[in-house]
C-alpha cells in the first residue's frame, strides 16, 4: 500500500519532469534566438538533476545524489560560459 | 521499490506529496517557457523549477532517506543551496547578454541605455556604454 503510493508518485514525478524536458527541448530546437536556447539548456540541466534525485529515491541508493550534484555544477559552469560567449562573441563580429 | 516497505506512513505520504509538488512546479515553469512571448518574459519561467521545484525535491529526498536510515540525512541541502545560489547568477548574466545583443541590433521594444552613467571604475560599465 505505502510502497504503491510511493511508487506511483515517483513515477508521476518522473513523467512530469520528462514532459518538462520535452518542453525545453522544443524551445532549444525552435527558440527564436540563441539566448532562448541557452536558457532552455540551463533549465534542462536542472530537470536532469531532479530526475537523478527521483531515480535515487526510486532505487534507494546514495550514488544518484552525487550524480545530481555533478550535473548541477556542470550545468552552472556551461551556462555561464555560454552567456559569456553571447556577450563577447557579438563584440568581435 | 522493496527497500521502502518498512517506511513509516507519514514519511511515505510526505515524500510523495513533496515529489509531486516539485515536479508540478517544474512542469509549470516549462510550460511557461513555451507560452511566453518575449525572451524577457521567458527568462522568469524556469525559476519556478529552480527555486521551489528543486527545494521540494531535495526536501522529499531528505525526508525519504532520513526515514529509511532512521537518522538525519542532510546532504541534499547541498544541491538546494547550490542551485539557489547559482541560478540568479546564470540568469542575470544571460539577461544582460540578451539586452546587449538586442541593443546592438537596435531591436524595437528594448529599453534604451539610461542617461545615468555609472562611474567608469569597473569594466562592466564601460562595456555597456559601448553598446549603442
Amino acid at each position: 500500500m505505502i510502497v504503491d503510493i510511493l511508487l506511483w508518485s515517483v513515477t508521476a514525478a518522473q513523467v512530469m519532469l520528462v514532459a518538462a524536458m520535452a518542453c525545453y527541448a522544443f524551445r532549444v530546437v525552435r527558440g527564436p534566438r540563441a539566448q532562448d536556447r541557452v536558457l532552455s539548456l540551463d533549465a534542462m540541466y536542472v530537470c536532469a538533476m531532479l530526475l537523478a534525485l527521483t531515480v535515487g529515491i526510486r532505487t534507494g541508493s546514495d550514488v544518484y545524489f552525487e550524480a545530481a550534484l555533478i550535473i548541477g555544477v556542470l550545468g552552472f559552469v556551461s551556462s555561464v560560459a555560454l552567456a559569456k560567449f553571447l556577450m563577447r562573441g557579438e563584440v568581435i563580429e | 521499490m522493496s527497500h521502502a516497505a518498512d517506511l513509516p506512513v507519514w514519511a511515505a505520504l510526505l515524500t510523495a506529496a513533496l515529489l509531486l509538488a516539485g515536479a508540478t512546479l517544474t512542469l509549470a515553469g516549462a510550460i511557461g517557457t513555451l507560452r511566453f512571448r518575449s525572451f524577457y518574459e521567458r527568462v522568469h519561467a524556469p525559476t519556478l523549477g529552480t527555486s521551489w521545484g528543486t527545494g521540494a525535491m531535495a526536501l522529499a529526498s531528505i525526508v525519504f532517506f532520513s526515514a529509511l536510515g532512521s537518522r538525519l540525512v542532510l546532504h541534499e541541502l547541498l544541491i538546494a543551496v547550490f542551485v539557489t545560489v547559482t541560478t540568479p547568477v546564470t540568469l542575470m548574466l544571460l539577461a544582460r547578454a540578451a539586452l546587449y545583443r538586442d541593443r546592438a541590433e537596435g531591436a524595437a521594444g528594448v529599453p534604451a541605455q539610461s542617461e545615468l552613467r555609472r562611474p567608469n571604475g569597473n569594466g562592466e560599465a564601460s562595456h555597456e556604454s559601448g553598446a549603442i
